[in-house]
This record gives C-alpha cells, sequence and structure tokens, in this order.
C-alpha cells in the first residue's frame, strides 16, 4: 500500500488499483455522512480530484495517485460511509484499471513520517 | 423623530469612558478623511410613527383594490383565511434567523420539515428543500441541478415567460445553452418537435402543466420521452392543480418546482413569492438550499435540524451548485400553515377554481365575438379571442371592479378563475362584457 | 412535538370551509389518488402553529448578536404598513394608473438607497444577498462584455469572505482567486498587487470586513483594481456600520448589493424573505435587471439589460418595510443608528476582552470576532460549547467558525437596538461561562440543559436522511 500527500492511499494489484483515504485523513474529516462514488469509466488523473467525501461541516476532494479509468466502485459505502472511519485502509472508494502510477508515492514509513512533518 | 436605539445621553458618555474614547466619532477612525462624509445623506429629517403611517397609509390608497380579479400569469388571487396572518406573524417566527440553533429552533425547523412534507405530498416526488426565491428562479437552478457535462436545456412549448426570461438570465450567466421548442398550433407541446431536438447535448427538458395558457400538457408523454433519452424532467406545476391532477412523481419527472404563492401568500405586487423545488432520492446532493431532517438530541428526543449541509455555499464555496443563502422561510411557513388550515378542503379549492373556470370560460364564449383559442383540457387559466379592442375592454371592465384577462396581443386575453370570486360576480363581468360587445 | 399530520386522527374534520358553489362541478379528464391533506378542526391548528412558534426563538424573544447578520429590532410600524390591503392585494401586473401608491414608495426607496450608497442606479429585483451577489457579478460580466474586454475571467474574494461570494461568482462562469488577508484581517496589499492581471474581472469586499473591521486600505485597494482593468464589488452585508459615514460609492466601489433584511430592519423570517437591492455607478447602468423604479435614472438604465432575475419586480413587501424605516428615521436616525451600533460592538467588546481573546484587539466597528482557540487548546472547551452555554441564560449565540480565518471564532454583533444593560447581561453570562471553562468544563459540553431539547445528532440526520413525513 502506497500513499499521496493529500492523504488517500493507493493499492496496486497488477494492472489495477484500489484507491481510499488514509486513517489520518478520516480523522480530520470527522465523521463522514456521504461518499460521492465516482461513475463507472470516468477517467482519473494524476494528481486531479476524482470525488469527494463529505462529513457534516466539511467536504473535502480525494485526489488520484494514479491516471486510468475506474472500472469498479464500493457500492456498500453509500449506505455505510462509516465504514470510511471505522476501517478507513479496508474501505477502498474505487477501482482503477491505471495506465500510469504517480511517481513519488510514499510508502507506509515515509507516509508516517509525513504526517509526523505536517503536525 | 422614531428612533429604536435606547441608548440616553449617559449611557453613551458612561459606553464610551468604558471603551477609552472621548467621542462617538472617534470610533470611526480608521475611515479616511478623504472618504468621511461631512454633510448629512440627502434624505429628509425623520418622522415620528404617526407621520409615517399616515404617510405609507395616504399611499397605499393610490392603489387601486380590485375586488373581481380575472387574472393569473404567474400571481393568483386565492383567499386568504384571516386566521393565516394571525398565525405565522407571531414574532417568534418572523423575528427569527435562519434555524442554525436547533435547540431554541425546533418550531422553525419542525415548520419546514412540515412543508418538505407538503410539497412532497403535493409533487408525489421524495425530496423538498425549504423554498427558494420564487417559481422562476426553482426553474433557473433546477438547470443546474441538470447539467453538469452536458449544458444544454430545452424549453418545451408554452412556459411561463417570466420563467423563460430568469432560466435565460441563469443561462447566460452560468454559460448554459437554452433551446426553446414552441408550442404547437393547439397551444400545447409539440411532442414531435421536442424529440427532434433531444440530441445527445442535451441535459433536460422543461415542460409545465398546467402551462401558460392554462392547457393541461401531456406530461406522461414528456416523461416517458425524457426518460428513453436518458435526460432529466424538470415538471414546473401549479400547487393548487396538484391537489387534483396526476403527480409531477407519477409522470416521470426527475425534478419538480413551482411557485408556491397560490398557498395563502399575498399577490403582494410580485413578491416575496415561494419557489417549491422537489426531486428524486438519485438527485438530492445536487438539491441547492436549506434542506431539514429528522434526527434525536441527546436526551433521546426526536428532533429537527438542517442537514446534507456539505451541498450549500458555505462549506463547498465556489463548488456549489448555487449560492443560495436566504430563502423564503416564512413563505414557506405560509404555505404550510395555510395547507393545514385548509387540509382536505384545499381538494375543494381546485375544484372550485377548474369548476368556476369553465363555467365562466361557456358564458364568455357564448358571446357574440369571442372564442376559446385552444380547445385542449385547461385548469383555471385560459385564453380567447375576440372582436374587441381588448384594452378598452379592460378599462371599462376595470371601472365596474374587476381585473380582466392578460392581454398578450389587443385581440387576445389570458383569463384567471379562481375559487374567490363568486357566481353572482362573474354574471355581472359577463353582463358588462356582453354590453360592451353589443355597443361594438 | 407531533406533526400536523399525526393530529389528524379523525376523518371529516375541517378547520374552514369554502362557500357552496352553486354550479356544477367541471370534471377533468384524469385525477390523482386523493391526496393525504390533514383533517383537524381550526383551534387545534392554531394551537399547533402556536406551539411550533413557542419553540422558537427570534429578536422579539431576546438578545440575538449573530454576527454578520444584522438581528435588529424589526419595528411593528414596518409590518403595520405591510399588511395594508393597498398594498398586499395588488395584481403584479395591474394597469400603472392602479398601482401609482406603488410607484411612488419604490421610486422613494430606490433614490434613497442610491443615496445612502452613492450609486446612480438601483435594482429591487434580486429576493436576497447571495441573489443580489449573483445580478451584480452579472453586471461586471456584461460590462467587460460590452467592452470586448472578454478575457476578464477572475473574480478575486478575499479568504475571510462569506461563502456565498465565491459561490454567486462561480454561477456567473467566472474563475474564483483566493486573496490572502494581512495580520489586522484587511485585504493583503502586496498579494493583491501580484494577484491582479489582465484575466481580473473584479474584486468582491465586506467593508468594514468579515472581522468587523473597516479596511483602512479601501482606496488604495479599489485604485489596484480599477488599474488592472477591473470593477469593484461591495457586498453590503456589514453596511449598517457606515450609513451616513461613508459610502461605498464614495470608497471606489462599482456595485453594490444590500440586504434590506439586515441593514433596513425587514425581519429575517425565520430564514427569509429577504430583498438584496443592487447599485451601480453610471458605466454600469445599462446592465441593470428590467424593470428600474427611481426618479434620477441615467437615460441608458437597462437599454443592454442583462434580463430579469426573478419573476415580477422584487420582493416589494420586504421593500416596503425597509422604505418605512428609513422614512422613519430619516438621515439624522440612519446615522445615529449606525454610530449606537458601533458603540454597542465596542462596549460589549470591551467588557469581554480582558478574559477572551480577541482576534484582531483593537476599536472595532459594528460586530467583532473573539477566537476561542487557546480556550479549547487549553480547557477542551469549544467555540460550540460556549455558544450551546450562552442558550441556558436565554442568549442566541453568535455566529460561530465563521471567518474561516479565525479558529474557534465567536463573531458578535449586537447591533445598536440593544440597550447598555442587555449588553451588560450577555457579557456578565460570557463571564459566568468563563469562570466555568476551568473548574466545570463538563457543564459546558453538557449545554444547554434549559432547551426544549439537547444537543442534537448530526451525523445520524445527514448519514440516514429522513426528510419528510412518512405515514
Amino acid at each position: 500500500m502506497k500513499f499521496l500527500k493529500t492523504h488517500e492511499w493507493i493499492d496496486v494489484n497488477g494492472k489495477k488499483a484500489k484507491v481510499g483515504v488514509s486513517d489520518y485523513a478520516q480523522e480530520q474529516l470527522g465523521d463522514i455522512v456521504f461518499v460521492n462514488l465516482p461513475e463507472i469509466g470516468t477517467e482519473v488523473v494524476i494528481g486531479k480530484a476524482y470525488t469527494d467525501i463529505e462529513s457534516v461541516k466539511a467536504v473535502s476532494e480525494v485526489f488520484a495517485g494514479c491516471s486510468g479509468k475506474v472500472v469498479a466502485v464500493n457500492e456498500e459505502l453509500l449506505d455505510a460511509p462509516e465504514k470510511i472511519n471505522e476501517a478507513p485502509y479496508d474501505s477502498w472508494i474505487a477501482e482503477i484499471e491505471f495506465t500510469k502510477l504517480q511517481d513519488d508515492l510514499m510508502d507506509e514509513a515515509e507516509y508516517k513520517s509525513y504526517v509526523e512533518s505536517q503536525q | 423623530m422614531a428612533k429604536y436605539t435606547p441608548h440616553t445621553s449617559e449611557d453613551v458618555r458612561d459606553m464610551l469612558q468604558r471603551v477609552g474614547v472621548e467621542s462617538v466619532k472617534d470610533l470611526f477612525n480608521d475611515v479616511d478623511k478623504s472618504i468621511r462624509r461631512t454633510e448629512p445623506l440627502n434624505i429628509p429629517e425623520g418622522v415620528s410613527q404617526f407621520e409615517a403611517y399616515n404617510k405609507f397609509k395616504s399611499m397605499a390608497k393610490k392603489n387601486v383594490v380590485i375586488d373581481t380579479i380575472l387574472r393569473g400569469a404567474g400571481s393568483y388571487d386565492h383567499f386568504i383565511p384571516p386566521t393565516l396572518p394571525a398565525l405565522v406573524n407571531r414574532s417568534e417566527f418572523l423575528t427569527a434567523y435562519t434555524p442554525y440553533q436547533p435547540e431554541i429552533s425546533q418550531g422553525i425547523l419542525q415548520s419546514i420539515f412540515e412543508y418538505q412534507s407538503y410539497m412532497c405530498m403535493l409533487t408525489g416526488m421524495d425530496i423538498s428543500n425549504a423554498s427558494v426565491y420564487d417559481g422562476a428562479t426553482a426553474c433557473a437552478e433546477a438547470m443546474h441541478m441538470c447539467c453538469d457535462k452536458k449544458r444544454k436545456m430545452i424549453i418545451a412549448g408554452a412556459v411561463n415567460p417570466q420563467y423563460t426570461a430568469v432560466i435565460e438570465t441563469y443561462a447566460t450567466a452560468g454559460d448554459f445553452e437554452i433551446v426553446c421548442v414552441p408550442e404547437g398550433s393547439n397551444g400545447k407541446i409539440d411532442l414531435c418537435a421536442l424529440e427532434n431536438a433531444i440530441d445527445d447535448t442535451v441535459a433536460g427538458v422543461y415542460a409545465q402543466s398546467p402551462n401558460y395558457f392554462g392547457l393541461i400538457e401531456d406530461m406522461k408523454a414528456v416523461g416517458a420521452l425524457t426518460s428513453e433519452r436518458k435526460v432529466k424532467f424538470v415538471y414546473i406545476f401549479n400547487p393548487v392543480a396538484a391537489a387534483l391532477l396526476p403527480t409531477a412523481a407519477a409522470d416521470g419527472a426527475d425534478i419538480a418546482v413551482g411557485e408556491g404563492q397560490p398557498l395563502g401568500i399575498s399577490m403582494g405586487f410580485g413578491g416575496p413569492y415561494l419557489g417549491i423545488m422537489t426531486c428524486k432520492t438519485a438527485m438530492q446532493r445536487r438539491m441547492p438550499g436549506r434542506i431539514v431532517g429528522e434526527t434525536v438530541d441527546n436526551r433521546g428526543n426526536k428532533a429537527y435540524v438542517l442537514t446534507l449541509q456539505a451541498r450549500e455555499q458555505h462549506i463547498r464555496r465556489e463548488k456549489a451548485l448555487s449560492s443560495i443563502c436566504s430563502n423564503e422561510a416564512h413563505c414557506a411557513l405560509t404555505a404550510t400553515v395555510y395547507l393545514s388550515l385548509m387540509g382536505k378542503e384545499f381538494i375543494n379549492v381546485a375544484k372550485q377554481s377548474v369548476s368556476k373556470a369553465h363555467y365562466f370560460m361557456e358564458r364568455l364564449t357564448a358571446i357574440d365575438g369571442f372564442t376559446l383559442k385552444y380547445k385542449g383540457e385547461f385548469f383555471h387559466e385560459f385564453v380567447t379571442e375576440c372582436k374587441l379592442n381588448v384594452a378598452k375592454l379592460n378599462k371599462r371592465l376595470l371601472k365596474e371592479g374587476c381585473l380582466g384577462g392578460l392581454e398578450l396581443d389587443e385581440r387576445t386575453l389570458l383569463w384567471c378563475v379562481t375559487e374567490k370570486p363568486s357566481i353572482e360576480q362573474l354574471d355581472t363581468v359577463i353582463k358588462v362584457i356582453k354590453e360592451v360587445a353589443s355597443c361594438n | 412535538m407531533q406533526l400536523i399530520f399525526e393530529k389528524s386522527v379523525v376523518n371529516g374534520r375541517r378547520a374552514l370551509t369554502l362557500p357552496e358553489m352553486n354550479i356544477a362541478e367541471y370534471k377533468l379528464p384524469e385525477y390523482r389518488e386523493e391526496i393525504d391533506l390533514p383533517e383537524v378542526a381550526e383551534i387545534d391548528v392554531v394551537r399547533h402553529y402556536t406551539g411550533l412558534s413557542k419553540l422558537a426563538h427570534g429578536v422579539d424573544d431576546g438578545f440575538y448578536p449573530l454576527g454578520s447578520c444584522t438581528m435588529k429590532y424589526n419595528p411593528k410600524l414596518n409590518e403595520a404598513v405591510a399588511a395594508f390591503e393597498g398594498f398586499t392585494a395588488i395584481h403584479p401586473t395591474q394597469p400603472k394608473e392602479t398601482v401609482r401608491g406603488w410607484t411612488d414608495a419604490l421610486n422613494m426607496l430606490s433614490d434613497y438607497l442610491c443615496e445612502i450608497t452613492g450609486m446612480d442606479a438601483i435594482t429591487l429585483q434580486p429576493a436576497a444577498g447571495a441573489h443580489g451577489e449573483f445580478t451584480g457579478m452579472q453586471l461586471i460580466k456584461a460590462y467587460h462584455k460590452y467592452n470586448k474586454d472578454f478575457g476578464r475571467k477572475q473574480i478575486l474574494v478575499p479568504d475571510s469572505a462569506h461563502g456565498t461570494n465565491p459561490a454567486s461568482a462561480n454561477m456567473c462562469g467566472f474563475e474564483i482567486v483566493t486573496v490572502p488577508s494581512n495580520s489586522e484581517g484587511g485585504v493583503d496589499i502586496e498579494a493583491l498587487k501580484t494577484l491582479v492581471c489582465e484575466k481580473t474581472a473584479g474584486l468582491m469586499l465586506t467593508n468594514p470586513n468579515t472581522v468587523g473591521l473597516f479596511d483602512r486600505n479601501i482606496t488604495e485597494i479599489c485604485e489596484i483594481v480599477h488599474k488592472a482593468g477591473g470593477l469593484m464589488y461591495y457586498d453590503g452585508a456589514n453596511l449598517n456600520a457606515v450609513m451616513g459615514i461613508c459610502r461605498p460609492g464614495d470608497m471606489g466601489f462599482d456595485v453594490v448589493h444590500l440586504n434590506l433584511h439586515k441593514t433596513f430592519s425587514a425581519p429575517h423570517g425565520g430564514g427569509g424573505p429577504g430583498c438584496g437591492p443592487v447599485g451601480c455607478k453610471k458605466a454600469l447602468c445599462k446592465f441593470l435587471p428590467l424593470g428600474v423604479y427611481g426618479s434620477k435614472l441615467p437615460k441608458d438604465t437597462a437599454s443592454k439589460s442583462i434580463g430579469k432575475v426573478k419573476s415580477f419586480g422584487g420582493n416589494f413587501l420586504v421593500a416596503l418595510r425597509s422604505a418605512v424605516y428609513i422614512v422613519t428615521l430619516g438621515a439624522d436616525g440612519l446615522l445615529d443608528a449606525s454610530e449606537l451600533a458601533v458603540l454597542n460592538a465596542n462596549y460589549l467588546l470591551a467588557l469581554l476582552k480582558d478574559k477572551y481573546p480577541v482576534a484582531y484587539d483593537r476599536i472595532c466597528m459594528h460586530e467583532f470576532v473573539l477566537t476561542a482557540e487557546n480556550i479549547k487548546h487549553e480547557t477542551g472547551v469549544s467555540a460550540l460549547d460556549i455558544s450551546k452555554a450562552l442558550l441556558d441564560f436565554g442568549i442566541h449565540p453568535p455566529t460561530m467558525y465563521f471567518p474561516l480565518i479565525v479558529h474557534e471564532a465567536l463573531m458578535f454583533e449586537p447591533t445598536e437596538t440593544e440597550s447598555k444593560e442587555t449588553l451588560e447581561y450577555a457579557a456578565d453570562a460570557m463571564l459566568k461561562i468563563y469562570d466555568k471553562l476551568y473548574t466545570n468544563p463538563q457543564e459546558l459540553h453538557d449545554a444547554p440543559i434549559s432547551t426544549a431539547i439537547g444537543r442534537v445528532d448530526e451525523v445520524q440526520a445527514a448519514r440516514h436522511p429522513v426528510l419528510k413525513y412518512n405515514k
């Protein structure tokens, strides 16, 4: 599992990758009330937002760590957005068939120290 | 002069002392001399409440209150029960702000929840917001809901020209494209032309029923067409007609909008009115404005609160679909209390309106020279053509205490009859028109 | 409290009945299934809504220092006038000769609003502040288009601005460029200089700004934007501080919107209706929406109109209340109102600032912002907790968490219509709350206790929306 500076995770498996948001991101947002799942077929681009997540008093964009096309979405989140709060790393938002991965993705240790440096 | 400030000169002196400045003028030292006024505003000095009351009383007298109003075209003269203002003008309702603090705002929040419920009853739709500015802006806001990548909307048939004008203003502002598909010679939507106009670039279709001419459109056919072509259907309805006609939801609407003024709100020379906006659940995150939802408090009570706020400008800022903040809450409250007072009798408001309109139409078109322009089924508005100069006719009617139909051109009038005028009043108007017709 | 629908328990009960019609009922070809409206007697409808009104809190119920909203007293005189049949029972398309009173009132109001703001013409059509912003942004868009200056796609908005500003500009197709604030909460002039360019369409500004301070650099700000070819837009949310003291037109603004339901005493009605007139300088008058009132309009007014932004003419019954207000107060009374609004704010600030940190500690205008950032850090009590504790004193809390540039913000706007004693009562309440910060913070987390309901579960409301009555 790799991480973005914008607090998303990406889990690569062959030509596909599952994506979600980090534990730090969910903690900052607070109680998540809605995940605006992208439509299947949506083209995503490295560094661009492809969807957003809502808490009661905030909305946060979710950025892509790869370029490609959305091939699946986690519909479970529609009825249970709180899963992201409970288990952020099991709660993937979308699966992307990618053509290119972002160059400077961080591994877990790097991300951890990045988050600490931000506080 | 009247003032609403309680300060005595001793108060001002003591307060300045505590603040630590010498004079009130010193509080404004940040205002540069170059822009600071030395002269008073060129507005007359203040007057007592007594004088102001009389001044406006005499202004009000210069307006003519017309007994028999046979005109609608977007503003409708229905009976307003006196109980209604007595309730809604209670100052707890009137002088409150938007209900940001649910602990002390349950009254307003619950009234909005009841309003939303009523609007969903009228339209059959899943979700209503807490109101927007008026029917026209409700139409315009619906464009923002429908359009994402595709930015073209179709206005089908005879939609109220005020609504079309406002939709066009919003479209120019937001760089949307509007295509009008004119009504057919029968005054109704030309379904073939509409079908041809829906191409891959179209996001949604507006249709109004009863339409501007009062005609009941085949909204099911429009709904079938929009659903087949996968474009959104914005259904413009009249809340009184909605008591009788098949619902917007049943006809396949994605969004139903309308002017709520007929629900107990005075004509008021044009406002404030009430923009009704409802939609299907699938579009709830694209709905503009306030929405109230049910929840619980920390003591286990049922409670209401503003919800789904992440849609709105104060959170989403430039990414919000609408900038609306203040809405027409007090008008929504008025509509709510009106519907509660009328209850099932509201259905009679609709039945009497449609029946009296047909009664009047039959007698009017029996007069030599008057014909019904469009033959389709209508609700409480209809269009006549006549040989008379309609401006002259209306002048005469005005003398007799009647506001005649709206002049669409010099031979054409758009009439409206609600439940309000009595049969005697309608008969009198017919008698006057007969006289005018026989003199020509 | 039960919903009105739940109080409908017996078939056939009516509050009101229409007179018999005595003609045949016309049968429509197709009907809906019968609409399930409630059947409740008049006395029960009356009690229901009277009961609901008791669960609401207005200016008439108690102190309402909600910052940026100008919750001043709403004179009953205005309500009486707005209820005259000669104003209410008038169809908007009645012939001119039957609406002379309306024309007089609206011309008079438009003239006065132009005088107060320093503008050349004003439209009464917009229904609220945000609607005014939307209208004003279109005037700016139309102006640049008319001058074939097609590249001006950017609107500058301070980071302290109300959310409606960027949202309204976005509705008009503009790209938003955020201007940072300086250490005094005003526009950062150096940053502004680097942000203006040939793409600049205009700058939206509130002055006094959203932290309650008058931007001392206002004329320079206008000059920078004008020099770059942009226009200046004045958000009138805070005009209550400066009536008769200085005018947006003289500061250098080109377009202004007002909130009649704030500054000019029209009641807010639980969220609306408002009225958001938009005034402009001569060069922009030709773009105004159709149907402008006023006795001294430039000749080309609305000749290149942006069209209509609302049905008919506007929220005239709201506008009428403001006309009554201005006539009653007059030039002297308006000035008095602004001066005392500023005095009240400074007095309340003086009573609080020894205990509560002020975001910008200097003489304020009609409102000020406290920050509970340190308090939260030290005690765990947030701006929200302090606000909720105020409810137990019968006081409506200040605006919370706005502007966004101040953490744990509490924005107080007492308005001019409050007495010294009321301000002292509020200050005393705040000081009592302060004492609890360090002795009994839990009590503040648990507040309020005296209200009809306690704190609500907003998460549940948003996660599982129940938005209407289901039988």
